[in-house]
């Protein structure tokens, strides 16, 4: 079983591992990581609740003076 | 701390009724909460606007603009009055009959809400007028209270099948060159010199942005440069102190419109401000100006000029890196966090002073808000990821910050509009910040609650006590209501009575609680409260 993963076909996440440096990441290093995933995170949600055609809804958002 | 209020214009936007008359979406808007409240409470609670003491064309500086000099959207101490034909082309004449009229025939577009607050068409959206609230956690409570309140509307209409689904935005720009507002209003001793306040607040209001904005992407009025910018509102003002509110809007409004005993009260009508929906920005907002307020009343405010004040609000507004300096007239040259500190400086010693901010004998809002304002202004300077929970300008800026790296979008790309523009929305399902509050994004002043019940029941510390228990108790028999009167109709007497409320701090839940659980019944609540009928014995 074993061998017959090493045959495998390498994944793209252990291509990613294979290019991160030898050495550990500094604390900060992983704090900012750890953010950036948030981020990702908040962002992937949210590309699922905006509108489609932001193109056209902003443009359709029009508005009459108010105070 | 001080007597206040929150006005919310809110955007509204049909996207499948592109056409939409928006004075007739915003009446539908009233109506959709009317037939909610029906539901609620027994009877209706909801009652018509009494317009008997408004005066939109007084001035502060001591003089009444002539009715024909006025814009006509200054005239807002008339009922609006809808033609037939827009009427007509927003409702069926059929559902018109059904229910788009109350039972005295003409459509609603104004309501007293069981929360002491107002809910109206205002020119071309649906306002939220909070109740009067005496300090800034429970402005944030009652302002939040609207949202929920626009928010009920919006799923009752889109549970219509006959209706299009209408979307309400708490923004202040369509970004195409139009502007509506979000005000706050301010109790003050009339004795205080209206130029002591233009000269005080001024300054304060130039750079006050840095804490609340809301932020904007685009600059100019019609957002023809890209970019990103701090206050919704900056760009749409032209003057440094006038009477108008929606054309040559001025730093600092003069509408000298009480509501309230005019020798000893002034309200301050504030129309600067951006509609925020971050909690801790609101609390700032309204708590750093009553703040700022004292100082002026105590004859403290800092002696600071600003050079020619609307530029530099424009400037301020446009510096996201919170470097760029203004002039003062004394030849110093400072930033808006510079200004700001200035500011919490005499408000810090005015506070200890007069014992106001004390942890433990103090009147239980000052020192928590001073300590706020610090630490705001601190991270401002040295620490954004921290000030992002609160600074409302900050938390959008990081979306679209986002946004941008991952897609290499320029601020010119529709994508970011669209982030700006679904920031506001009203439905937590859609609203951007909604969503960056259910992860633990945004901090909280007030829990969902507080805010639930702010939207049934009115502050117990003001007047608002008053207006909403005679609206949620009374509602058939009152029929109508203003800021400063409530007005009954009982049968068996033969004319209107008008109970006059023109002292803000009074009607409280501790003058007036015992005589709404005395009586079920507005005729003999009336006859006590009027002196007809002695109170009982104390118990």
């Amino acid at each position: 079983m074993a061998g017959q993963e090493q045959q495998q076909p390498q994944s793209r996440e252990s291509e990613i591992e294979d290019d991160a440096p030898a050495t550990p990441p500094a604390a900060g290093d992983a704090q900012a990581s750890a953010a950036t995933q948030g981020v990702d995170d908040l962002l992937d949600e949210i590309d699922g609740v905006l509108e489609s055609n932001a193109e056209e809804f902003v443009r359709a958002f029009v508005q009459k003076g108010g105070q | 701390m001080r007597v206040m209020g929150s006005e919310t214009e809110y955007g509204i936007h049909a996207p499948s009724a592109p056409g939409a008359n928006a004075t007739m979406m915003s009446a539908r808007v009233i109506q959709a909460y009317a037939q909610l409240t029906r539901q609620r409470a027994a009877g209706g609670a909801e009652t018509r606007w009494d317009y008997t003491d408004e005066e939109p064309l007084h001035d502060a500086r001591g003089w009444t603009l002539e009715r024909n000099q006025a814009d006509p959207s200054q005239l807002t101490d008339q009922p609006p009055v809808l033609d037939a034909e827009a009427v007509a082309l927003a409702y069926g004449r059929e559902e018109l009959e059904q229910d788009g009229e109350d039972e005295s025939g003409s459509l609603l577009m104004n309501m007293v809400l069981g929360n002491g607050a107002r809910l109206y068409v205002d020119h071309a959206h649906p306002e939220y007028s909070s109740p009067e609230v005496t300090n800034p956690r429970d402005a944030v409570a009652w302002d939040a209270a609207g949202d929920v309140v626009a928010l009920s509307a919006v799923r009752r209409m889109a549970a219509d099948p006959q209706l299009p689904p209408v979307n309400l935005y708490k923004n202040n720009t369509d970004n195409k060159s139009v502007s509506y507002g979000s005000h706050e209003n301010y109790l003050m001793p009339r004795a205080v010199p209206f130029g002591d306040i233009v000269r005080g607040l001024t300054p304060f209001f130039i750079t006050r942005q840095i804490m609340c904005g809301a932020g904007r992407v685009g600059l100019g009025q019609d957002s023809s440069r890209p970019g990103y910018q701090i206050s919704q509102r900056a760009d749409f003002f032209e003057a440094e102190v006038g009477l108008e509110t929606t054309i040559r809007r001025p730093i600092i409004n003069t509408r000298d419109e009480p509501h309230a005993t005019a020798d000893k009260y002034r309200r301050l009508h504030v129309i600067i401000g951006d509609a925020n929906l971050s909690q801790a920005a609101n609390y700032l907002k309204f708590g750093t100006t009553a703040i700022v307020l004292s100082l002026i009343e105590a004859g403290l405010a800092p002696r600071v000029e600003v050079h020619e004040p609307v530029a530099a609000l424009q400037a301020v507004s446009h510096d996201t890196s919170l470097t760029a300096t203004l002039r003062l007239l004394d030849g110093r040259r400072v930033t808006a966090l510079d200004l700001q500190w200035i500011y919490h400086e005499a408000a810090a010693k005015l506070a200890q002073d007069t014992g106001v901010g004390d942890a433990v004998d103090g009147d239980g809002h000052t020192h928590a808000l001073l300590d706020r304002w610090a630490a705001t202004l601190t991270d401002l300077d040295s620490n954004r990821t921290a000030a992002a929970s609160s600074v409302e300008w900050l938390a959008k800026l990081s979306l679209l910050e986002g946004y941008r790296q991952r897609d290499g979008l320029e601020w010119n790309d529709a994508r970011l509009g669209l982030v700006d523009l679904q920031w506001a929305d009203v439905r937590p399902e859609k609203g951007l910040y909604h969503r960056m509050l259910a992860r633990g994004r945004m901090e909280r002043i007030v829990d969902d609650e507080t805010i639930a019940r702010a939207m049934t029941e009115p502050p117990s510390d003001t007047r608002a006590f008053f207006r909403g228990h005679c609206v949620s108790s009374f509602s058939k028999d009152v029929v109508g209501a203003s800021w400063d009167s409530v007005i009954f109709d009982v049968p068996g007497h033969g004319r209107l009575q008008r109970v006059p409320t023109r002292e803000p701090l009074r009607g409280t839940e501790a003058l007036t609680g015992g005589l709404f659980a005395r009586h079920k019944d507005a005729g003999s609540f009336l006859a006590e409260l009027l002196g007809q009928t002695p109170p009982p014995p104390p118990a």
